[in-house]
């Protein structure tokens, strides 16, 4: 399976994420040249972690702009996966592929931790390796992090089941404290109603190593594979 | 060929606008003989700059020359951009460490991001990417709000700019001692990893190759930066706000990508990073390594506005530039790689073959200096230095002869109070706001002895850590550079690194005063001394003088940076303890040495005494004893002895990891020749506290180095008390209260004024 990780100027986990795919999952990735307007028949489009145009103006406000993403849109539109990580979200949010917004976090300052997350839905192309309930370890590391969208839509979001990773302490529960950056109702990910579209703070691929502290975003990423494969 | 001339406008050269450039009457004549004739403005402005302290290192030459350079694995030393260390399997590490003092006293945001902005420009442009970087921060005390101010916009300046460029902030150190509180220190060390073919010079050569300015424009930011950072801080010091520089990380990620593709093209000869006086200083030095002319045409120079001068664009330091020599007919290639990162490229001058250093605006020649007597003959001073009598009392008082306070007979009051000093205390506070993880090579982070990161496509770690204890070097500046050298390795040993090099920062007050410059001359003779018997020669850094407020000079600070390297992943060790039912072992002596301790300053408010003695044949000892032993797969954790002494120590490897707490029980009671509070909080050197499953032979391998190994409890994981028997006393520390001493302290200091204090909200209460 060949996975497409864009590079925006000023995208800094295109080459984590790369190395994930390559390295890890053992797949084909390349690189996505955001002024390009090919994703060189890529399966599975990653939109990276990173600064994209320095969050200037807004993270991810510009980037939507990219000529790739024009394509990125289309596959996605067409059921294309697309795993959006931190920045990725905000860029998928401001580009329409996803509802809701990514706002300063809610301390107001820069958060790089290990947090937690609990897998709440499995039925998902991205989670369904994982077990309903299961706590995460994974890597968040961002200014602009607190997941915000009208109650209406939060309300419809928990309804369809498209929260899929909620901020929760070691124990599963879902308490203000385990929550790193404000994010209505603790939600770290979603995905957008045809389930193809998948947006979430925390660094699955920062969570591929023991060595490194965590290897549970490994299976986000297989998930990914024995569902496009299958 | 036509001559150099004043440029209309230009103000005449009086004694006044001399000493305002910061040059003596004696360095003026020195400048008219060099020329023959009277500068013009713009060659005063030039030399103003270039023998400036911070870049002509006029007062440190001659002292830092007696350091060790050399070693196989060292490929570059002192006097490039950075240097650069091999690591085997052809692989390379470049290295360098920076201040950016007193940018940050004034405009602490901005001042750090540049801070860290430079750092990194000076490793890419050795071919390396940079993969870690590190901060060693020194503020007042964190009583006092416009420190907090100072530490809230450092931290975020440091971290907008890091997280921004996507270079995990890994490892540092953090102290505050009110020595630090108008003139904060804010040094910034970068790290990076090359293939070997890679490394390239920032050497000028090949006549008639193009001179190209890349990356950001000019603008009128920053100019005179170095000479501001060449001078005493002083009340004046705030209307200096315009020459500190306004940093874009985005435009640096992108000067990051463009200047390595750039690299590795093959289409230019040298690349240097316009920092400290920006062209002038870049050009300079590059055509004196190389040892041709250049010739540079200001009016080429892409400027961000109109009418410039040529002082102006010669001086300016506005950030994410850099000074490219390209080969001739390349030129076209190099824009090209430029555009592609939507950054400009200009051809700006040229390499020529007269030994020459010219620069036009347009036709007309504004200045000119022959051949590289620019860097070359610069002035060098040997001033005269003595100990300050004041400070040799200081040393000779006895600590042992300060009374014990009535709370002290009960020893966990005060080590809850040193694990709540704030120099002690966990810095998570700072270290959050720092992404340490991406780039996904962070094995051990923030927090503990020092940072690892895996080296890909090889089994190997490197190990980073910053370090300096001024309290020490000001009470004796000889064993104190001992010390900063032989800490720094032994925390990259804790880690199961074999130190291998080190950048420093030597951060100290007015050197034309005495006092001062016997400080700096021993300091840097006791680091050498280390450095040689750890085999860990300087391969370059920076010398911050002038660190001084209206009232006092900081303690004289020599900021280490160390590399190690770890050859086998299976080696790298962690700080906190780890199995229940591990000995604990305490590797190295037991003496008892309080004096110049965390102790004394914090319980007592007393800076006195001699500070802990330091061999540095028994450091190396120590050290080859720790990485057998590690080596040998005997050794579950290592943490460094040092602030606050075995007390803290042992507390911290019971607190460190704060989501698995473990207890311990210690017995020291066979050290009955020392007093409780020696024993618990003297922070004699070359210690090592070890938990292990396999004591007798960390034991056996101690003794065949000739190191004191002694077995000094359990570890107890289940427990949640530290408990210590010593010879008079015990302690009985609940780990719930350290832990809230250590790791709940800076976070509630930082919330004080306001609510939840950030930078911006700072920023308003420290303008009012």
């Amino acid at each position: 399976m060949k996975f497409g990780v864009v590079t925006f100027p000023g995208s800094n986990c295109d080459y984590d994420a790369y190395h994930a795919i390559t390295e890890v999952l053992g797949e084909e990735a390349i690189y996505l040249w955001h002024k390009d307007h090919d994703l060189q028949s890529s399966d599975v489009i990653i939109l990276p972690g990173g600064f994209s145009y320095g969050d200037y103006l807004r993270a991810g406000a510009i980037a939507r702009f990219s000529p790739i993403m024009q394509e990125v849109i289309a596959h996605a539109k067409a059921g294309g996966p697309v795993l959006a990580i931190c920045n990725g979200f905000q860029i998928a949010c401001e580009a329409g592929l996803l509802p809701g917004a990514l706002m300063r976090n809610s301390h107001l300052q820069f958060v790089s931790d290990a947090v937690r997350m609990r897998v709440e839905n499995t039925d998902t192309m991205f989670t369904n390796l994982y077990e309903r309930g299961e706590v995460l370890r994974i890597p968040v590391a961002h200014g602009d992090g607190r997941f915000v969208a009208s109650e209406e839509t939060l309300d419809q979001l928990e309804g369809d089941g498209r929260v899929v990773f909620r901020y929760a302490d070691a124990t599963g529960k879902i308490t203000p404290q385990a929550n790193p950056n404000g994010s209505e109702r603790n939600i770290a990910g979603i995905v957008n109603d045809a389930g193809n579209v998948l947006g979430l703070m925390p660094h699955p691929e920062r969570a591929c190593s023991p060595l490194l502290g965590s290897s549970d975003g490994v299976r986000l990423l297989e998930s990914i594979l024995t569902k496009v494969a299958a | 060929m036509s001559q150099v001339a004043p440029r209309p406008g230009d103000p005449v050269i009086t004694p006044a606008l001399v000493a305002e450039h910061g040059l003596t009457p004696d360095e003026f004549q020195r400048l008219q003989g060099m020329l023959g004739r009277d500068p013009t403005f713009t060659e005063l402005g030039i030399i103003s700059a270039l023998w400036s302290e911070h870049c002509s290192y006029k007062h440190s030459r001659p002292v830092l020359k007696s350091l060790p350079t050399e070693a196989p694995h060292v490929l570059q030393g002192p006097g490039e951009n950075a240097g650069v260390i091999s690591i085997g399997d052809g692989l390379a590490v470049a290295f360098k460490i920076e201040s950016h003092n007193h940018p940050s006293a004034v405009e602490p945001y901005q001042g750090a991001a540049t801070g860290v902005g430079g750092i990194l420009r000076d490793v890419f442009t050795m071919g390396a990417r940079p993969i870690a970087m590190l901060n060693s921060l020194r503020f007042g005390s964190l009583d006092d709000s416009r420190v907090r101010y100072l530490f809230a916009g450092v931290v975020k300046g440091i971290g907008d700019y890091g997280n921004c460029v996507g270079i995990p902030t890994v490892a540092g150190e953090i102290v505050f001692d009110a020595a630090y509180e108008k003139n904060p220190l804010v040094n910034a060390m970068c790290v990076g990893l090359m293939h070997e073919e890679d490394l390239i010079r920032a050497k000028a050569e090949g006549v008639g190759n193009p001179i190209m300015a890349v990356g950001a424009r000019t603008g009128r930011d920053g100019i005179h930066g170095a000479s501001f950072a060449s001078e005493d801080l002083s009340e004046a010091s705030d209307a200096k706000r315009p020459r500190i520089q306004v940093g874009d990380p985005f435009t640096e990620k992108l000067l990051l990508e463009a200047s390595l593709e750039l690299i590795k093209s093959g289409h230019i000869v040298a690349i240097q990073d316009m920092g400290a006086a920006g062209l002038t200083s870049s050009s300079a030095e590059m055509a004196e390594r190389g040892d041709v002319g250049v010739t540079i045409d200001v009016s080429k120079v892409p400027t961000r506005e109109k009418g410039m001068t040529p002082y102006e664009i010669l001086l300016s330091e506005s950030q994410e530039r850099m000074l490219v020599v390209a080969r001739k007919g390349h030129e076209d290639a190099v824009s090209e790689i430029l555009t592609k990162w939507d950054l400009t490229a200009a051809v700006i001058g040229e390499v020529i073959s007269e030994p020459v250093y010219r620069v036009t605006e347009g036709s007309r020649i504004v200045a000119e200096f022959p051949g590289s007597r620019l860097v070359t003959d610069c002035p060098v001073y040997s001033p005269g230095a003595r100990e300050s009598a004041a400070i040799i009392e200081l040393r000779a008082a006895d600590p042992s002869s300060i009374p014990e306070l009535a709370e002290e007979r009960d020893h966990c009051w005060t080590l809850e109070r040193l694990l709540a000093s704030p120099t002690i205390a966990s810095k998570t506070w700072a270290y959050r706001q720092y992404d340490s993880t991406v780039r996904t090579n962070t094995v051990v982070g923030p927090g503990g002895d020092a940072a690892v990161l895996r080296v890909r496509g090889t089994n190997k770690a490197i190990s980073l850590k910053t370090d300096c204890n001024g309290r020490y070097v000001y009470l004796d500046p000889r064993v104190g550079g001992r010390i900063a050298v032989a800490e720094a390795a032994r925390n990259v040993a804790c880690t199961g690194a074999r130190p291998m090099a080190i950048t420093n920062c030597l951060n100290f007050g007015n050197p034309t005063r005495p006092e001062v410059f016997f400080q700096f001359r021993e300091a840097v003779a006791g680091m050498g001394e280390a450095c040689r018997a750890l085999g860990t020669p300087v391969t370059g850094g920076n010398v911050s003088f002038y660190n001084e407020s209206p009232t006092s000079a900081v303690y004289p600070t020599p900021v280490i940076g160390m590399v190690g390297l770890i050859d086998d992943l299976a080696h790298v060790t962690r700080s906190a303890f780890q199995h229940d039912g591990d000995t604990i072992l305490l590797l190295g002596e037991m003496a008892g040495e309080l004096g110049g301790s965390e102790y004394l300053a914090t319980i007592h408010g007393e800076v006195v005494g001699a500070p802990p003695r330091c061999d540095p044949a028994r450091e190396k000892a120590v050290i080859d004893a720790l990485l057998e032993s590690i080596q040998s797969g005997a050794v579950s954790s290592a943490h460094d002895c040092s602030d606050g002494g075995l007390a803290v120590a042992l507390s911290e490897c019971c607190i460190l990891n704060i989501d698995c707490l473990s207890g311990a029980e210690v017995d020291l009671s066979s050290f009955n020749g020392f007093t409780d509070r020696a024993i618990l909080f003297g922070e004699t050197q070359g210690r090592i506290v070890i938990s292990s499953a396999a004591p007798e032979r960390v034991m056996e391998i101690a003794k065949r180095h000739g190191v004191d190994c002694t077995q000094i409890g359990r570890v107890r994981r289940h427990s949640d008390i530290l408990e210590v028997t010593l010879p008079k006393s015990s302690l009985r520390a609940p780990l719930a209260r350290l832990k809230s001493a250590y790791h709940d302290t800076i976070p509630s200091i930082m919330s004080r004024t306001p609510e939840h204090a950030t930078f911006d909200e700072l920023s308003q209460v420290a303008a009012h």
